[in-house]
This record gives C-alpha cells, sequence and structure tokens, in this order.
C-alpha cells in the first residue's frame, strides 16, 4: 500500500495532502517532483494536491498537466491506479483530460475561501465509500477559478453514470450542475475543488474530510 | 516566422471577465455596449520560414497546450 503526492513549483497544499494521507494509511506518502519522468515502484494511489501551479499561468493546471511526471500519472490512471485531484490537482486533471469538463473563473469573480457545505451525491467509489450518499458534510474551498464548466449533456451524462461524487449545496462559484467533484468513467480517479484534507483533523476545525482518507485506506487494504 | 494566436471562449460560454468590463465599460458611460467577450493574444516568433509549416506547428501547439478547446477556439495571424 503506497502512496505518493506529486509536487509542482507553486503546489501550496503538498504538506497537508501528506499528513491527511500519513494519518489514514499509517504511512508517509512519496513527495514527487514533476521534473521526475517516472513515478516510485508499486504505487496503490497519487494525489495532486491544491496550489496555484506555475502562477496559474496560461490557464489553471495547464502547465503543470504538461510536466514530465503527468505522462508517468495518465499512464498509471489509465491502468486503473487511483489518483486524487484536490483543488489545483483538479484544474491539471481536467487539463490532461483525465476528467471531463474543466474549471474557470468563479461566476462572482471573487476567490472564495469559506466552508461550504457540500452533498455526498454517491457511495460507490474508493473515495466516497466510507460516506453514506446524500450525506451532508462540511469541506473548505479556497479558489478562484473554481466553476466547473461542462455542458448540458455532459452534466446529465455524469449523473446517469452516478460520477458526480460531491455537489454543492449553495453553489458558490456558478459550477455547472452545482458539481463540487467528479469521478472517472471507471471511477479511480477522483478530482474536487473543496478541500477534505483540510478538514480531517480536529485541530483544523473539523473531520468532515477524513471519510474520504478512510475511504481510500479501505479500498488500499482490500485491493 | 511571427504568429500571433487569438484564443477565445466559445459562443456561449460564460465569460465573468468579460461581463465585469461591461459592466465598468457601461458605468463609464459607453452605453451603446452590447457585449464583452475577453480572451487572449500569444505572439509566437518560430524559426520556421515556411508559412505553412510555421502554422501547422502554431496549431499544434494550441491543440495541446495554447486553448483549452473544451471552452476555447483559437486562430492563427501570420505575420511575414
Amino acid at each position: 500500500m503506497k502512496s505518493a503526492v506529486i509536487v509542482f513549483p507553486g503546489s501550496n497544499c503538498d504538506r497537508d495532502m501528506a499528513m491527511a494521507l500519513a494519518g489514514a494509511l499509517g504511512h508517509a506518502p512519496r513527495m514527487v517532483w514533476h521534473k521526475d519522468v517516472s513515478l516510485p515502484d508499486g504505487l496503490d494511489l497519487i494525489a495532486i494536491p491544491g496550489g496555484f501551479s506555475f502562477g496559474d499561468y496560461l490557464r489553471c493546471g495547464a502547465i503543470a498537466g504538461r510536466s514530465p511526471i503527468m505522462r508517468a500519472v495518465a499512464d498509471f490512471a489509465n491502468r486503473g491506479g487511483l489518483v486524487l485531484g484536490i483543488c489545483n490537482g483538479f484544474q491539471v486533471l481536467c487539463e490532461t483530460g483525465l476528467l471531463p469538463g474543466t474549471l474557470m473563473r468563479n461566476s462572482g469573480l471573487k476567490f472564495i475561501c469559506k466552508t461550504v457545505r457540500l452533498t455526498v451525491e454517491t457511495a460507490d467509489s474508493p473515495f466516497t465509500s466510507a460516506y453514506d450518499a446524500g450525506q451532508p458534510i462540511d469541506i473548505p474551498v479556497a479558489h478562484h477559478d473554481g466553476n466547473y464548466v461542462a455542458s448540458d449533456a455532459l452534466v446529465q451524462r455524469l449523473r446517469d453514470a452516478d460520477r458526480i461524487a460531491f455537489s454543492y449545496q449553495d453553489n458558490p462559484n456558478g459550477s455547472s450542475g452545482n458539481i463540487a467533484g467528479v469521478l472517472s468513467q471507471n471511477r479511480r480517479v477522483l478530482g474536487m475543488m473543496p478541500h477534505p484534507e483540510r478538514r480531517a483533523d480536529p485541530d483544523l476545525g473539523g473531520t468532515d474530510g477524513r471519510a474520504l482518507f478512510q475511504s481510500l485506506a479501505k479500498a488500499l487494504i482490500s485491493a | 516566422m511571427k504568429i500571433r494566436v487569438f484564443i477565445t471562449l466559445k459562443a456561449g460560454v460564460l465569460d465573468p471577465q468579460g461581463k465585469a468590463v461591461l459592466q465598468a465599460l457601461s458605468a463609464m458611460g459607453f452605453d451603446q455596449l452590447r457585449d464583452v467577450r475577453q480572451g487572449k493574444v500569444i505572439e509566437l516568433d518560430l524559426d520556421e520560414s515556411d508559412p505553412e509549416k510555421a502554422a501547422a506547428a502554431a496549431r499544434e501547439m494550441c491543440e495541446r497546450l495554447l486553448a483549452n478547446t473544451v471552452i476555447e477556439d483559437y486562430t492563427l495571424d501570420i505575420q511575414q
């Protein structure tokens, strides 16, 4: 059971992610620099953390999405590996095409930094199995470009395939279909704008995010 | 050879920044404005003298990095 966190210039939630993973998995993840071209052997899970990789130049996640390591991450995902992208990590996964849709400037134009209430839309994924479907959870968001843009047809397809992992109860950023987190077709890749790693320790104000990491621990043990 | 790449949001994609610029211009008294859309211009300087080859390279750059074709269109202006 091995995990890794990819670190880009401008990542700033990489150590929060490492702490949350270590807490749930019982071991520290490997930190992998974006210029590496290969991943450590035997990985089960890759996390792409939040932050402002490459200063959000061109588009959020665009440059990071073409970093040398991302080719290996895409191969890993295509082989069925687990990939979790939070915030900027979600933007990176959309930019690489591992998840559909894209993230644009918040509809209200302002940077939003607050705790929002989400609904867990599905418990049928390695990321959400420790939640109940329909469960409300409070998780912080901190983003300027968190407006998930998908066509009506795509939103419907995601809904029909039960690929919406989390939705906003009170949409803060204009996201299509109130989508806060989305799963890949094989349900092994999750991207989400809110930060569960910031709500995985009572000392940080809450533990509603912890079940996501516990879900992963469960998935990795049973794998 | 220089190529200017114009990247614009596809029709129908909401452009909150364009909307904010529209509101500001309207507040300044430019009341004939119907809409504002904001995009990007990227200037490429290529070591290539064949315009067709240069354009093909620029198009590949747009497809692979410069534009997000989910939401953006691009056009090229090839400058001799």
